[in-house]
């Protein structure tokens, strides 16, 4: 499997990555070898192997529900760029 | 040649968890805002989720209602997509192997029974919110909701109407309230719905559905799917075609308007969260949750039609909800029912009709009421055995609601003792054969409703205290003396 420069062109704008005309090709290459790379793992016989969602056989441990965390939002919000009535300011969105 | 609807749901309930899904955080509704916001909800790098155990015991709770398979192991997955309530730039959720597979739930539309499939059933976390008033051009961000827990529970296309779908999410927001896993407060966004809607010919494949998002109440459910129906219908007669899309109803307008379409749809690229391991839920933790489990629904429903012959449509409103037919059992306690074999019928009717209006009025839940059971259930012995009429009873009810205290109380202070002096009633129906001698004469011609009046003379001059049956025999025997 290959991307074409439409491809590249597509996950840039699903990763909100702006990739300049002059830069597609050079993207396009890098991609293509890491797939490339895959498709060596693919070649990999894995009929009748169950699928891993996780690279380690351990299974998730749990928390108790209990509320454990105080509210700390003037300490976050001293880093943020914008706030005002303790709202996170971003620029307008609007779907 | 008619059109037949086709929809499916999709609903997320509120995880009734103190503490976020996947953090320490309180959930409470309505705090000032960013106050319940730790380091995992605002995703400060370098923090780990660590996934609440309340959370999938709730998930457990949901699949043993509706005989849904659990999955022994799931798998959490990133939801990838960018907007600024999702402060990670991906939704945790459940993709490939979610917690809860199929399962069904019985609806009860147009006096039928109906059993709607379900898909599935996964855990994930709710996004903020945007506050879009005008901050000098930018937008508020509010992470309260951020990381809170939800089931989304998704419906098979079975169902064929708008009401038959206004009555699977009145059904699944009975049940999930039932079993404790979810407050059920729309207005405060606990239980909400998404519709997928599409219209065919009876017989033929499946159309090209919407689906429509924002629906928060049922009438808004109930009206958005008609309207969208009819949307689609009036495109396909005139010959064109349905577009995939996604759409949002507007309550204001009545109607829906397009929101975006299959070609603009997320990409939302899902992948294994590998800051989580799979999920493992073992035999002995279901054992033991399913050994807590209340009697469901449809099981008490079955219960209280076969024991206390209530009619199917009664045992339904009664099962509405678990406070409710916990206050009809216990009003029922202070009752010698195998006496008065009809007695859980009538408690029954007034527990639907009387008793429901007045938690109504209050906005209260049954298990809030001011009256008791055991209250309520006194009264109804009261007419039993003959103590007081049933109108009278009426009036001790209201009585108990202007906070009057016990029935027998009420009866002796007020004196509403029904008449039980044969010779005083007889005395009261003599002074009102004589006082009313027009409805006597029409009686004697021939006309039955005359008596009807003189009843309703005696029950006033009595102060309703007299047994309307004992009146109406005495009447009769005067009238043909």
């Amino acid at each position: 499997m290959s991307l074409s420069s439409s491809d590249v062109l597509r996950i840039a704008q699903l990763a909100r990555l702006e990739v300049t005309p002059a830069e597609v090709a050079a993207v396009q290459q890098d991609l293509n070898g890491i797939l490339a790379l895959v498709a060596q793992l693919q070649a990999v016989d894995t009929a009748g192997v169950a699928p891993m969602a996780h690279a380690q056989d351990v299974m998730l441990r749990l928390r108790a529900d209990e509320v454990t965390e105080a509210d700390q939002h003037r300490l976050f919000q001293a880093i943020a760029p914008q706030v005002e009535a303790d709202l996170y300011l971003v620029p307008k969105v609007i779907e | 040649m008619s059109w037949e609807i086709v929809i499916g749901l999709e609903t997320h309930a509120q995880l009734s968890t103190r503490s976020k899904i996947f953090s320490g955080a309180a959930t409470a509704f309505g705090a000032a805002p960013n106050t319940q916001a730790c380091g995992v909800d605002i995703a400060l790098p370098g923090t780990l989720p660590v996934l609440n155990r309340g959370a999938v015991e709730r998930a457990i709770r949901f699949a043993l209602a509706v005989g849904g398979e659990l999955n022994r192991t799931s798998v959490f997955a990133r939801k990838n997509y960018f907007y600024p309530d999702l402060p990670k730039g991906y939704q945790i959720s459940q993709y490939e192997a979610p917690i809860v597979a199929g399962g069904a739930l019985t609806i009860l539309a147009g006096g039928a029974e109906k059993v709607v499939r379900l898909t599935r059933a996964h855990l994930e976390e709710d996004a903020g919110k945007s506050l879009h008033e005008d901050f000098h051009g930018a937008s508020g961000i509010d992470l309260n909701r951020a990381g809170t827990p939800l089931l989304e529970i998704v419906s098979e296309p079975d169902m064929r109407s708008a009401e038959e779908a206004v009555a699977y999410a009145r059904t699944l927001h009975a049940l999930v309230r039932w079993i404790e896993i979810c407050d059920g407060n729309m207005q405060e966004g606990s239980f909400r719905c998404d519709a997928n809607v599409s219209v065919r010919r009876p017989g033929a494949p499946l159309g090209t559905r919407c689906e429509i998002k924002n629906l928060n109440s049922f009438r808004f459910l109930e009206r958005a799917i008609e309207h969208e129906a009819r949307r689609q219908i009036e495109i396909l007669e005139a010959g064109g075609r349905i577009d995939q899309e996604t759409r949002l109803y507007d309550p204001e307008r009545d109607e829906t308007r397009s929101l975006r379409s299959k070609e603009e749809a997320h990409d939302y690229r899902y992948f294994p969260d590998p800051d989580l391991l799979p999920l493992a839920v073992s035999e002995q933790w279901i054992a033991e949750i399913r050994s807590r489990m209340p009697e469901l629904p449809a099981a008490r429903r079955a219960r209280f039609e076969s024991r206390y012959k209530l009619s199917p449509q009664v045992a339904a409103q009664v099962t509405a909800s678990r406070d409710k037919a916990d206050f009809f059992e216990r009003s029922l306690m202070k009752i010698d029912t195998e006496t008065y074999p009809e007695a859980p019928r009538d408690l029954a009717n007034v527990t639907v009709g009387e008793l429901t209006s007045q938690m109504n009025e209050r906005g209260l839940e049954f298990s809030q009421s001011p009256v008791s059971p055991e209250q309520i259930g006194r009264v109804q012995a009261l007419v039993l055995d003959g103590t007081i009429s049933g109108k009278i009873a009426k009036d001790v009810r209201k009585a108990m609601w202007e906070g009057e205290g016990d029935p027998d109380a009420i009866v002796a202070r007020r004196g509403l003792r029904q008449i039980s002096d044969a010779g005083a009633l007889e005395a009261i129906v003599a002074e009102v054969l004589a006082a009313n001698p027009r409805s006597v004469e029409e009686f004697r011609a021939g006309k039955e409703k005359a008596l009807n009046a003189l009843v309703g003379q005696v029950m006033k001059a009595t102060k309703g205290k007299a047994n309307p049956q004992q009146v109406n025999d005495l009447l009769k025997g005067k009238l043909s003396g």
